[in-house]
């Protein structure tokens, strides 16, 4: 499956020596990746080992030494074509809004400051509801849903930006098996369309079946590549410690 | 009182609680997104930081030779120290929690301010009842000019929230995504501060600048109760202001001896108390 | 001599004393993050007084101290009941309570016509410090004097009395207080009841801002409530060490703050005075301000 992808750009994400620390203590020493145009990569490691950090340390979130190429261009400078969903956004669940509104929020960049709210653009929300099975909650006040039913309506607002490049934090974490077969199913269905998702996951048992593409990092990058080739038990072994091992990939 | 309330007490009169109904919708409208963004008491901060520049513009416009209680220039002397304020109040945040810095600020500028007050008094060069209002409230002998003032400067914050209600309310809602979105919270927290600055400063004359954050908060609680969008908040927040304003406008016209504010401030609680009653304390939705 | 210890020395020690109290609870407000709880306190504290006055008829201190103590503990409920209730920010439920309880009493004093009579919003809002003068006061003498002495300013007695009852209380359940002011959570599995400490420093609070009140006004209360705390906090990361500074810090503000008012318009020539009130809340920020630039350039020395 070779994705169509422009020459010089060939690489969605480059991160070079990424390098973050918190009050003297270093979260991210030196931390590489490499990821190609239109596929599925996964962030494995143990806790604490700095995969949150990695993604945001990238976006520029948090103060990070190391150079970030995206497309070929500065984060900051791609920041239109990415999509970053948080592994549970740090926002308060009683604020007046509807999911609709929520998803709506991400075509602000269509839609800039006196722009109108268009039939087409609504029409879009919805089906970007749709797309994660949540189109009969859009008129739903966001406090009154589930944390996995908010994790969808996050990922569904990450899909109105259409973004090329898409960052996920944890987005299986604590959620119910629909949601996260609902999530899986979409982010497949955007690699095919040439996006690049990138997303920082927990379940060993299912990264074969859900992702090409593996990044092993603790606290730097142990290894990165196809995941038939790269997440190997010596691999494994080496990123969360000899005997630490519990579920072994197939 | 009736004629008041019906606009038929004199045009002079009907201009002022017109006006006091544009500051009270965009006080409302403006304290939505100031509550939603949980920054309600920076905005008492900024009121109480007015007071030193409204006595400096005094003594330097009676110094000049003109007439110190002059509306514009005393708008000016407060929109420099409120500015200052809330200079200060980004300036010890570095170092201490937010509430402390906004007590800190409010109560030196305020001390600074009652200093200035009695330089004013003790030179003899202003009625002592002269800058009370500004405390207070005094809509009552209000000139024609000021209540058009009041009038424009409430119908400018209105548009501008309504050109910015977006991005204020992504901000509000996810700072975090509003900057993946190439949205600069800081920047927007800023507009947002200038618009509740300037609600302070056109509403000094009408409510006072103690209670002015009354005007900013309450309706706005009382609006989230019934409503579940930001547009739906914002909008009954600004038409419960307006009500206030209006109808705590031409009260006080009605019966000069009370300061406007505290009649504003009173309706408006009226209003929250009602609220709370009939929706039980729950939010929409 | 005389002069002084009849006219400046009362107002400055009550000043002073103002400032301790104040700055005792304002330390663990500081700390659990209620700092605008004093900014609400000195307000409501305004119907709490006229009310007091209505119903008694009476303008004794101890009348007054009540309904202005009720006030302020109705006000606190309200504004844990409305934050509960609606699920609404503390901030703005505090502005909610307060700015629609000061406006309260602003209608009641005009609407009853007891303004200008017994007391006025101003008075309230900066205080009367210039006028607690002690009239029995004859010279040095006069400090050891029992006759003279009983003669002192109320305001004079009861801050004290507060101030060391603030101190005795806060020091007593010093454990308790620091370890909710710390981690409540904490707290509460080591078996601490954190509501009732928080209540605690609430009432000790409401106390302190009553007992200033009538002397100071509500200006300074706020001032000091907050200010001293604040500035010691910059300087240092040790409790004890930051409470005694906070206390030096308030009964300096207050001297110098005083002796500003009365004299610096002086220097320039002009024959008056400043509100003594107003200048140590002034003095107070200025102090903070210092102590921020220190720390901004790390230079603080932390103590």
């Amino acid at each position: 499956m070779v994705p169509p992808t422009p020459f010089p750009n060939a690489e969605a994400l480059v991160v070079r020596g990424l390098t973050v620390r918190y009050d003297g203590r270093t979260a991210l020493e030196g931390a590489e990746a490499r990821v190609p145009v239109g596929t599925l990569t996964a962030i494995v490691g143990p806790n604490g080992a700095g995969k949150s950090t990695f993604l945001k340390g990238l976006l520029g979130l948090e103060p990070a030494e190391g150079e970030v190429r995206a497309f070929g261009q500065a984060v900051a400078t791609a920041l239109p074509r990415i999509a970053y969903v948080p592994q549970r956004a740090a926002v308060d669940w009683g604020f007046p809004v509807r999911v609709i509104d929520v998803v709506l929020m991400g075509a602000w960049r269509r839609m800039g400051l006196l722009g109108r709210l268009s039939p087409a653009l609504r029409d879009e929300a919805r089906e970007a509801l749709d797309r994660v099975g949540m189109a009969d909650l859009a008129a739903r006040q966001i406090g009154a849903l589930s944390g996995g039913q908010q994790q969808r309506v996050f990922i569904a607002r990450a899909l109105m930006q259409r973004a090329e490049l898409y960052l996920l934090d944890e987005p299986f974490a604590g959620v119910d098996a629909a949601t996260e077969a609902a999530i899986i199913a979409v982010l497949k269905g955007l690699r095919d369309k040439g996006a690049t998702i990138i997303a920082v996951h927990h379940d060993l048992s299912t990264v074969g079946a859900y992702f090409d593409r593996v990044l092993l990092l603790n606290h730097r990058t142990i290894a990165e590549g196809p995941v038939a080739t790269t997440f190997t038990r010596e691999a494994l072994a080496q990123t969360y410690g000899a005997g630490q091992l519990v579920a072994v990939p197939a | 009182m009736w004629q008041a309330l019906t606009l038929q007490a004199g045009p002079n009169a009907a201009l002022v609680s017109l006006g006091a109904a544009l500051l009270g919708a965009a006080a409302g409208g403006a304290g939505a997104f100031l509550t939603l963004r949980r920054r309600a008491l920076v905005s008492d901060a900024l009121a109480h930081a007015t007071l030193p520049g409204i006595g400096l513009a005094f003594l330097a416009m009676a110094a000049l030779g003109g007439d110190g209680r002059f509306l514009p220039g005393l708008m000016v002397g407060a929109a420099a120290t409120a500015a200052l304020g809330l200079w200060a109040v980004q300036a010890l945040v570095r170092h201490l929690p937010e509430d402390a810095a906004t007590a800190a600020v409010l109560s030196t500028f305020y001390g600074f301010g009652i200093v200035m007050l009695t330089v004013i008094q003790s030179l003899g060069i202003g009625r002592p009842a002269g800058l009370e209002g500004v405390l207070l409230g005094a809509t009552a002998g209000m000139l024609r000019a000021e209540a058009v003032t009041i009038a424009l400067g409430g119908a400018a914050v209105l548009l501008a929230l309504w050109v910015l209600r977006r991005p204020l309310a992504m901000v509000a809602f996810d700072p975090l995504h509003a900057r993946m979105m190439g949205i600069n919270p800081a920047r927007m927290d800023l507009a947002l501060m200038m618009l509740v600055m300037a609600v302070v400063l056109v509403g000094l004359n009408v409510t006072g600048l103690i209670l002015i954050v009354a005007l900013l908060v309450t309706p706005a609680v009382a609006a989230r109760l019934w409503m579940g969008t930001v547009a739906g908040t914002a909008g009954l927040a600004a038409l419960i202001g307006a009500g206030c304003g209006y109808l705590g406008a031409a009260l006080s016209a009605s019966f000069p001896d009370l300061p406007t504010g505290p009649v504003i401030v009173l309706l408006a609680a009226a209003v929250f108390v009602l609220s709370l009653l009939l929706r039980g304390g729950r939010h929409y939705g | 001599m005389g002069d002084f210890i009849a006219l400046s020395l009362p107002p400055m020690v009550i000043a002073a004393l103002a400032g301790v109290a104040c700055a005792l609870p304002g330390n663990f407000l500081l700390l659990s993050r209620r700092a605008m709880l004093g900014d609400a306190m000195s307000h409501v504290v305004l119907p709490g007084i006229v009310l007091a006055f209505l119903i008694t008829g009476s303008a004794s201190g101890l009348a007054m101290g009540a309904g202005a103590l009720a006030a302020a503990g109705g006000s606190a409920l309200l504004i844990e009941w409305i934050t509960r209730r609606a699920r609404m920010e503390p901030g703005a439920a505090m502005a909610v309570v307060f700015t629609t309880m000061f406006a309260g009493g602003v209608l009641l004093l005009e609407a009853t016509g007891t303004a200008g009579i017994h007391f006025d919003v101003e008075h309230a809002l900066y205080g009367n410090l210039e006028s607690l003068i002690w009239l029995a006061a004859a010279g040095p003498e006069s400090l050891w004097d029992p006759a003279a002495l009983a003669r002192l300013p109320e305001e004079l007695t009861r801050l004290a009395l507060t101030a060391l009852g603030l101190g005795a209380v806060l020091w007593l359940f010093r454990r308790p207080l620091v370890a909710t002011v710390f981690d409540p959570v904490f707290a509460r599995s080591q078996g601490i009841p954190t509501g009732m400490v928080m209540a605690g420093l609430t009432g000790a609070t409401a106390l302190a801002a009553v007992a200033a009140f009538q002397a100071v006004g509500s200006i300074l209360t706020i001032a000091m409530l907050i200010c001293p705390a604040a500035t010691a906090r910059l300087l240092t990361r040790r409790l004890g060490v930051q409470i005694a500074l906070s206390l030096a810090f308030a009964v300096l503000a207050a001297v110098l703050g005083y002796v500003l008012a009365g004299h610096a318009p002086l220097w320039f020539g002009l024959p008056f005075t400043l509100s003594a009130s107003g200048m140590i809340a002034t003095v107070a920020g200025l102090m903070l301000a210092g102590a921020t630039l220190a720390a901004s350039q790390g230079r603080a020395a932390r103590l």
